[in-house]
């Protein structure tokens, strides 16, 4: 009995009874297509998280005014000003720091041409912002040093505000009213995409220079926060600590535990969500792999009723001559066939499927997933064909050829 | 020359042998089937059934069945319903286990083979024929007939070759791409004779070969065993009809698991009775013929096409 001659009896067997090997394939290939899409759905989820957190620029802290926790010992709150954040632009004190923006926020109406536009973020800065803030613009220009120094009224729009107030055209150089301020836009922000976790939509902003603002809308008192962006990834350790060292000489504090500012990063926050997410997929792959399991329990249950249903015929095989291989040989890889073919339309299934946005998130297939589940699912028919196919090939030739 | 078959050595009123086994070229007068003391019980203790049991000793014990079948011979064994006659058949294609005795296929103890032998042996010295055809479902007939060689690992398009010449040899070749629910009866039991010819085994056993068939096809299908045992081939056949029992060179009837007549109808060397006189034994058959039988009437042509089949079929 060489290979090929016993995988032509299993597909023989198998062509026998369509629906039935039809519907046992159907087990396999919701139990892989399940495991490698609700992986996918997972990791879509966490990579959304991620990119999230890139788009926020993953070198940025942000300092905010405040206490951090119940148990500080801070009893005066002094608010940030530009005062603090000139200090952080110490590079001998703070080394680790690339860039300082003090930043003011409030909100405003914009204007153009009679269309109006209720911006859900008027920011005021400094250049430094769009690099801390991993902002870049698409279409003409940022703000420059000068326009700061010189309080001039130009701003840099984000792309959803361009669109609700311009349309298609190019709104750079156009003159818009921004709480009956008129601003010059100069450019116009790469689109950054909307995050689901977000609540402030990050394309709807005008960002403008920060005296500009102040004299317009918020005065001259406090800073909203402080954006600083550390010189790498691995840096924001360090510079939490410089800024820390620096508030606390500017603030006065001479306890760490008295403090009335916070630094926090963007990859702390990213790091809470992502193990939430993760513990999704694990909880979504869990329950794929049960999936999978019920479909390899119904590939024994149909192998066995196939060894029944065929006890004559094994009886004839082995009458004929047939040794206890062949027979054996020949169930599993009947079962073994099933749960390949099964996985095989699984993977395909589920690799069209990823195409598609399933509950407002995009998949994203983990390769691993891929291979795991088909190899899976191959070892599956394996091993829950073994019991019938070993049931078969043991029945004594005239106890099969009696069998009705 | 002389030679007695063991098996009637211990039966009182033996009938007269009309004629000694010869030592032929072939070589001694070594047996085919040797079976020494054959028990099958089913059951143990008060409540065992002997299905074969031979004749009992003082305490009623069974002291078993004794015989032996020489090569070439065409024996038929015959008994009524439960005389033990399927048993006997079953275990001499080793399908099944005695449950005490020695069974001796071709000089080799069989007891003494594990379950892969046992497997080769079937398939290589055995060629068996059921009275329910047994045919695998779904299965072409030359697919069928490949089947034995496929699990003796012959290379496709020699199978392909020989399974062809062996449904020629039963006339069938035309049949070739039919299933067996596309077949009638008689021709499902000549395709099974295919199959079980195909591997050139030593003998043939046929249980009730045409016990489902009608007398034509019983005809058809005697006719190929009549010719295969002329080319020297081995048949054992169950029967429990006169008429198929004339054409062995042999007849052994079974009452209760026991041998009780062993009678010799035609010599062992030579052509078995219907090929040996075909008129004279077309015209005593039992069925009722208007002319006979065509396949039998036509020596010359029989014989040549089991030449061709045989090159073929050990080729």
């Amino acid at each position: 009995m060489n290979p090929l001659q016993t995988l032509r009896f299993a597909v023989g067997g198998l062509a026998a009874n369509k629906v039935r090997s039809g519907l046992t394939m159907l087990g396999i290939l919701i139990g892989v297509a399940a495991v490698i899409l609700l992986l996918a759905v997972g990791n879509g989820s966490e990579q959304a998280v991620v990119d999230s957190i890139d788009a926020l620029g993953t070198n940025s802290l942000t300092v905010t005014s405040g206490t951090a926790s119940a148990s500080s010992t801070a009893t005066t709150i002094q608010p940030l000003t530009v005062a603090d954040a000139k200090a952080l632009a110490n590079t001998t004190a703070a080394p680790d720091i690339a860039g300082v923006a003090p930043e003011v926020t409030t909100s405003q109406t914009a204007i153009y041409n009679g269309v109006s536009h209720s911006v859900s973020s008027v920011i005021g800065t400094y250049p430094a912002y769009f690099q801390a803030a991993n902002s870049k613009v698409s279409t003409g220009d940022y703000f420059s040093d000068d326009d700061v120094l010189n309080a001039r009224k130009v701003c840099v729009i984000g792309s959803v505000t361009a669109s609700d107030l311009f349309g298609t055209a190019s709104p750079v150089g156009k003159v818009i009213t921004l709480g009956g301020t008129p601003f010059t836009v100069v450019g116009e922000l790469a689109t950054k995409g909307t995050s689901t976790s977000s609540f402030n939509n990050p394309d709807d902003t005008v960002i403008a220079p920060l005296p500009t603002v102040q004299n317009a809308f918020t005065g001259f008192g406090s800073l909203s926060q402080i954006l600083v962006e550390a010189k790498t990834a691995a840096d924001t350790t360090n510079a939490t600590n410089e800024i820390t060292t620096l508030l606390m000489g500017t603030h006065g504090i001479s306890s760490a535990s008295a403090v009335d500012f916070q630094v926090s990063s963007q990859t702390t926050l990213l790091a809470t969500r992502s193990s939430s997410t993760q513990t999704l997929t694990v909880l979504l792959g869990a329950v794929a792999a049960i999936s999978l399991l019920v479909g390899g329990i119904g590939i024994t249950n149909i192998m066995l009723v196939t060894v029944t249903e065929r006890t004559r015929e094994i009886g004839i095989r082995k009458a004929i001559g047939a040794p206890k291989s062949a027979i054996m040989g020949q169930f599993l890889a009947e079962s073994t066939l099933l749960s390949l073919i099964g996985g095989a339309l699984g993977v395909i299934t589920a690799l069209i499927g990823s195409h598609f946005t399933i509950v407002g998130i995009k998949p994203a297939v983990i390769p691993a997933s891929v291979y795991g589940s088909f190899a899976i699912a191959v070892a599956i028919g394996l091993f829950f064909g073994s019991y019938p196919a070993n049931r078969a090939a043991s029945l004594r030739p005239i106890d099969a050829l009696r069998h009705e | 020359m002389s030679h007695s078959l063991p098996a009637l050595r211990r039966r009182a009123g033996a009938q007269a042998q009309p004629a000694a086994p010869r030592v032929g070229a072939a070589g001694g007068p070594v047996p085919v089937i040797t079976v020494q003391r054959l028990v099958k019980s089913y059951g143990v203790g008060q409540a065992a059934v002997h299905a074969l049991a031979g004749r009992l000793d003082g305490r009623g014990r069974p002291l078993g069945v004794d015989l032996s079948i020489h090569q070439g011979d065409f024996v038929a064994i015959m008994g009524s319903s439960g005389s033990g006659k399927s048993t006997l058949m079953n275990i001499l294609g080793c399908l099944d286990s005695p449950t005490s005795g020695r069974y001796l296929l071709d000089g080799t103890d069989v007891g003494g083979l594990d379950e892969h032998q046992l497997s080769l042996v079937r398939n290589r010295k055995i060629g068996f024929i059921f009275q329910s055809f047994n045919l695998v479902p779904r299965t072409t007939a030359v697919a069928q007939v490949e089947l034995p060689l496929a699990y003796a690992g012959v290379r496709s398009a020699e199978r392909r070759r020989r399974a062809m010449a062996a449904l020629t040899l039963v006339g069938l070749a035309d049949r070739a791409d039919h299933r067996p629910n596309e077949l009638s009866g008689g021709q499902q039991q000549r395709v099974a004779v295919a199959r079980a010819l195909v591997t050139a085994p030593a003998m043939l056993l046929a249980d009730e070969p045409t016990g489902n068939l009608d007398t034509r096809s019983t005809d058809d299908v005697l006719a190929i065993v009549d010719r295969l045992n002329a080319s020297g081939r081995t048949v054992v056949l169950i029967t429990h009809e006169d008429e198929v029992a004339r054409h062995a060179k042999r007849v052994v009837r079974l009452v209760d698991g026991q041998v009780t007549s062993d009678v010799r109808q035609a010599p062992l060397a030579g052509p078995p009775p219907a090929l040996l006189d075909p008129h004279g034994f077309a015209e005593h058959s039992l069925h009722a013929h208007p002319t006979p039988p065509s396949q039998p009437a036509q020596p010359a042509r029989s014989a040549q096409s089991v030449q061709s089949a045989q090159t073929g079929v050990q080729g």
